[in-house]
Order: structure tokens, then C-alpha cells, then sequence
């Protein structure tokens, strides 16, 4: 059974149509990508997945149809978005941050807390070293492992990331890739967004394209990386 | 002027500095958190000096009725703004907060007012019965504007300040209440003379001001307040009923506000209409230290006390003049120095 399972969804803002029926499903422990070009919904896709816009159509969360529930409740129910802005506490030191993560379980106790804690510097050693350090004063690429870490705290079933690799470095754009290949073993499933689609297109077991707020394409990645038409809008001619 | 009139000057004016003060972090806090602009505060400090003041005298306070009042209006409200949700578990804990508290409330106020319970107990009541206002006017009156832009939010905290001040007649009458102060004690410090009430005022606000301080930076409840006052998205992202926050800010607002009633009303007579003059000095001093930090809040507001027990003395016809313009060489220069006032969103 999905994990996700989005249907016919609709979003417009103000009138203008952003998404136009776009259906999609994420697999228990799949990692599954949408790439497209600036502006074709994709952010947007997310956001209304988590409750942030309101939309059109149904959306699945395991058995639970999400229909009118709040997003603290789809995070109570085991769903995390990281956001194209990352939407961190700037001026909340880098562990208040990663423990307001841990928000859902909060009457799981300290220890847990800790525990879950423990993983995610695990996960990202430089976050350990900036425990103290506020949030606002990291690089863009500690922000970006942090949003991913605040996330994981929760220990979501689904996680949605929007364009992780957004403004970084190519050695650090490898680092969360790792990262996305090596969270695929603790058996998350991961919604994944990006503007880097041979990078995306290798991780993913499943692949959407998505243009001017309708899905075009969708598949397997192995056969979207092989298909001409990507190979010649998305992936270029010359290996990244 | 000699040294002993400036002392004692300076002891008054830090005296009701610390009052503003409380109230100045009480509505940094709400704006933080809600955006709201929460004018209606000092209806706060009317209501618990008046409440105060009644169970003082051994009468069953109005403003009992008022809460039983707000309880149902927030129910109703609940309900409306709920309507579709079948959650049982919501519905249970609305009805708790809006109907079951306050008519508990009023119980045990009709039970232990005639009694006369000592000034402990009728402190405690009447917090009880005000504290409570102020989160069922959240759910009443912001709740459902939640994602309306500061302006709006503003204009109905003015609304709501009127409301109140009407239902404040009422309820409680034209005549102005005082009551006897918490201790009768004079401390004498060299040339100056501490009255108790003036120590009470300053313990309890050191001791609030610790409290908060405390509660923001150890409790994950005051942790999950300012991550919703720093960004408002990325706690509801993490799972943080936001409303909830709101709710929380409101209630310590409340709270505030009754208490520094409580505090005053031994100090002068409090009308059901006094509390906005009190409110605007807080919020004078929360506009001072920029509506957005703690401590420039605090310092502010013992500013503004000081100011105004120097303008009393010199220039009492002045006096409010003189506070109130105080605020704008701030802004002015504030405004030089940033540029824009748009800074932070
Ligand atoms: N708040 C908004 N109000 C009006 N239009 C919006 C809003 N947010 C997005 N849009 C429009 O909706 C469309 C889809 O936007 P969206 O952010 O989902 O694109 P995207 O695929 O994430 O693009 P990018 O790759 O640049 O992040 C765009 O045309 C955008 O201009
Ligand atoms: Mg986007």
C-alpha cells in the first residue's frame, strides 16, 4: 500500500491554476522524485500535501484520507516537509531547533528525545559541532542538514524535501545525496523534489515530471534517464 | 529639589515602571506570537483591580458573570469555527476550557466571596476569574482571524478594547475601588521610606520576570512560543498547534494584566475605565524598546515610569503629555538609524 497517495489535485492561487490534476503515489520506503522546471508546481505540490494550501482533490496519508486536517496533525501522523525556505528558528540555538523537532513524540521523554537526537548528529557531525550556534548564523549548507535533521526528529514515515540541494556546493550536493541513499535504509519514505535530475533520477526508484502544473511523464527513473526527451530538457548532453 | 525628593521620585517612578514593565512584556510577547496588537490589555488591570477590590469588600464580583458570558460566546464560537470536525477529543477540550473552567470559576467565587477568604485567596480568585478572559477572547475575537494582516488584527483589538471597556461599566459600575494594601510594613532604607505595597510590586515582578525567563528558556511549552514567534511557518512544520500558542500568549497576557490590577489597586482608585491609561504606558514602553525585545521592553518601561513620576512633580497638567511624547524622539531616531521600519517580517 502507498504511503502517499495523491489524486486529481488541484491548487490555484487567487485564480491562477498552479496544479491541474496531478495524481502520484509513494510506495512504503520508496524515495520517489519530481523534477520539472522553475515554476511548473512543485513547491507547490508539497505544500499542499502537507496542509500549508488549500486544494482540490484527495490526498492518502497510509489509510487516513488528510481532508481538513491542520498540518500539525500530518505531522502528528507522520508526515515531515522540509521547505524551499527551510523555515528554521534563526535566532533559536541549532539544538533547540533539532529538539522542537522532536515535537510529535514530545511525551515520549528525555531519553528518546536524546536518543533521537544522537541519530541525527550521527547523520550530520557538523550539526554537533554548532549545537549552541543559532540557527540564523549557520552556512547554507549547515541549514540545509539542519532543516533535514529538525525533520527527521520527528522520525517521519514520509519525508518531503524541497530542492535539498538548492544554492550548494557540488561536493555538498554528493554529502545529501549520501544522506538521502543512507535514510532509505532506516525504510522512510522520501518525496523528493529537485532542479538537479541526474542526481534525483539516480537516487529515485520512481520518477514524475512535472510542467506547467500537470505531470507529463512518469516511471521508473532507470526509464525517465533513458527517455530522449528528458535526457534532452532535464539532463543535458554532457555528464554532470 | 534636594536628593531626598529625587529618590523618592526615582523609587516611585521605578515602582510603577515595574508595573509597565510586566505589562510591556506581556504584550511583546502576544504581538510575538499573534501579531496582535493587544490594546485591550489594560482592561486586564481595570478588571483585576475591581475584582480585587469586590471580593476585598465581601461582594460577588461582576466580572464573574462577564466570564461565564465569554465562556458560552467562545463555545458558540468554537463550535462554529469547528463546524464539520467530528473530533471528539476537541470538541471535549472545548467545552472543558469554555464552559466547565469558567463555570467552576464562578462557583467557587459565589461559594468563597461572602466568606471573606483573606487577601491570599482573594488574590488567587481573582486571577482566576480574569486570567481566563483573555484566551476566551482569543478564541472569540483572533482566532478566526489568524491569517489576517497586522491592520486587521489591530483594528479588532481596538474594537475589543471598547467592548470591554462598555462591559467594564457594566459590570462593575461608575464608581472608582480601592483597597487596602498587601502589608502595612515600611521599610526605611537610609532617607528612604519603602512602603510594603512597593516591595510586593517589586518581588512579584523580579519573581514573574525570573519565571518567564525560565519558562521560555527551559520548558519545551515556552520553547515551542518563541519558535512560533520566530517563525510562525516552521512551527506549525515541526507540529506545533499554533493556535494553541496563541492561546498560551493570550492567557499569560491575562494574567499579567489582572495581577498588576491587583498590585495597583492598593496604590490608587481604579475605574472600570482606568485600565487604558496603564495599558498605554506599557505600551508606550514596549513601542520603545521596539515591540520585538524583552529586555528593551523592560528597560522602557522603568524609563517611563521615572519620566512620569518627574513630569508629575514639575508639570503634573503635563504629565500624560509629557510620557506620551516621549515615544516620539524614539521612533524618530529609531526610524533614522534603521531607515525603514520594514525590517523584520
Ligand atoms: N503565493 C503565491 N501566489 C501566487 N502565485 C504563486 C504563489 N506561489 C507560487 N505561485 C505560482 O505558482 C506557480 C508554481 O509555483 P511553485 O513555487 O510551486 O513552482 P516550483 O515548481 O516549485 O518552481 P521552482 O523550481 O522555481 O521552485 C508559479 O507560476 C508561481 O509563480
Ligand atoms: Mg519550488
Amino acid at each position: 500500500m502507498s504511503v502517499l497517495a495523491i489524486d486529481n489535485l488541484s491548487v490555484a492561487y487567487g485564480g491562477i491554476t498552479a496544479l491541474d490534476g496531478v495524481s502520484l503515489a509513494v510506495g512504503a520506503g520508496q524515495i520517489v522524485t519530481v523534477i520539472g522546471p522553475n515554476g511548473a508546481g512543485k513547491s507547490t505540490l508539497l505544500n499542499a500535501a502537507m496542509g500549508i494550501l488549500p486544494a482540490g482533490g484527495t490526498i492518502r496519508f497510509g489509510d487516513t484520507n488528510l481532508a481538513g486536517m491542520k498540518v500539525a496533525a500530518r505531522v502528528q501522523a507522520g508526515m515531515s516537509l522540509v521547505p524551499e525556505k527551510r523555515e528554521l528558528f534563526a535566532t533559536m540555538s541549532v539544538e533547540d531547533n533539532l529538539r522542537l523537532g522532536f515535537y510529535r513524540h514530545r511525551g515520549a521523554g528525555r531519553r528518546a528525545m536524546l536518543a533521537a537526537l544522537e541519530e541525527v548528529f550521527a547523520l550530520f557531525p557538523r550539526l554537533r559541532e554548532r549545537r549552541r550556534q543559532d540557527a540564523g548564523t549557520l552556512s547554507g549548507g549547515e541549514r540545509q542538514m539542519l532543516a533535514m535533521g529538525r525533520a527527521l526528529m520527528a522520525r517521519p514515515r514520509l519525508l518531503m524535501l524541497d530542492e535539498p540541494s538548492l544554492g550548494l556546493a557540488p561536493l555538498i550536493v554528493r554529502d545529501i545525496f549520501h544522506t538521502i541513499t543512507a535514510l532509505r535504509k532506516t525504510g522512510v519514505a522520501i518525496l523528493l523534489i529537485e532542479q538537479n535530475a541526474r542526481a534525483a533520477l539516480q537516487v529515485a526508484d520512481h520518477a514524475y515530471v512535472l510542467e506547467t502544473g500537470r505531470v507529463t511523464f512518469a516511471g521508473d527513473s532507470a526509464a525517465l534517464a533513458a527517455d530522449p526527451r528528458i535526457v534532452e530538457m532535464y539532463l543535458g548532453k554532457n555528464p554532470g | 529639589m534636594d536628593s531626598t525628593i529625587l529618590l523618592i521620585l526615582l523609587q516611585d517612578g521605578a515602582v510603577n515602571g515595574a508595573i509597565y514593565a510586566l505589562l510591556a512584556l506581556s504584550l511583546v510577547l502576544v504581538f510575538a506570537v499573534t501579531r496582535v496588537i493587544y490594546v485591550a490589555q489594560g482592561e486586564f488591570v481595570a478588571y483585576g483591580a475591581l475584582t480585587y477590590a469586590a471580593l476585598d469588600g465581601g461582594q460577588l464580583p461582576g466580572s464573574v458573570w462577564l466570564l461565564c458570558g465569554l465562556g458560552v460566546a467562545a463555545f458558540i464560537a468554537g463550535l462554529w469555527q469547528g463546524r464539520g470536525q467530528t473530533d471528539a477529543g476537541l470538541l471535549l477540550r472545548l467545552g472543558l476550557e469554555t464552559v466547565l473552567l469558567p463555570g467552576a470559576v464562578a462557583l467557587l467565587a459565589i461559594w468563597l466571596a461572602p466568606l471573606k477568604p483573606g487577601m491570599l485567596v482573594e488574590v488567587a480568585l481573582t486571577l482566576a476569574i480574569v486570567t481566563p478572559m483573555s484566551p476566551l477572547l482569543y478564541r472569540i475575537a483572533f482566532q478566526p482571524l489568524a491569517d489576517a494582516p497586522v491592520l486587521v488584527l489591530l483594528i479588532a483589538a481596538v474594537a475589543l478594547h471598547l467592548a470591554l471597556t462598555g462591559l467594564g461599566l457594566v459590570f462593575f459600575g461608575p464608581e472608582g475601588f480601592r483597597a487596602p494594601a498587601f502589608s502595612e510594613a515600611i521599610l526605611t532604607v537610609g532617607p528612604l521610606t519603602i512602603p510594603g505595597q512597593a516591595l510586593w510590586i517589586g518581588g512579584l515582578t523580579l519573581a514573574l520576570m525570573v519565571a518567564l525567563f525560565g519558562f521560555f528558556g527551559r520548558t519545551l511549552t515556552g520553547k515551542a512560543l518563541r519558535a512560533t514567534a520566530v517563525n510562525r511557518l516552521g512551527a506549525r512544520l515541526v507540529g506545533i498547534p499554533t493556535e494553541r500558542a496563541g492561546l498560551i500568549a493570550f492567557a499569560l497576557a491575562g494574567f499579567i494584566g489582572a495581577l498588576s490590577g491587583v498590585l495597583i489597586v492598593p496604590l490608587t482608585t481604579v475605574y472600570y475605565d482606568s485600565g487604558f491609561m496603564i495599558g498605554l504606558r506599557g505600551f508606550t514602553a514596549a513601542i520603545i524598546g521596539g515591540l520585538g525585545s524583552y529586555p528593551g521592553a523592560v528597560l522602557a518601561a522603568v524609563l517611563v515610569g521615572v519620566a512620569e513620576s518627574f513630569s508629575s512633580f514639575w508639570a503634573s497638567a503635563f504629565k500624560e503629555v509629557i510620557v506620551f511624547t516621549a515615544i516620539i524622539p524614539v521612533l524618530l531616531w529609531r526610524s533614522l538609524r534603521h531607515g525603514s521600519t520594514e525590517e523584520e517580517e
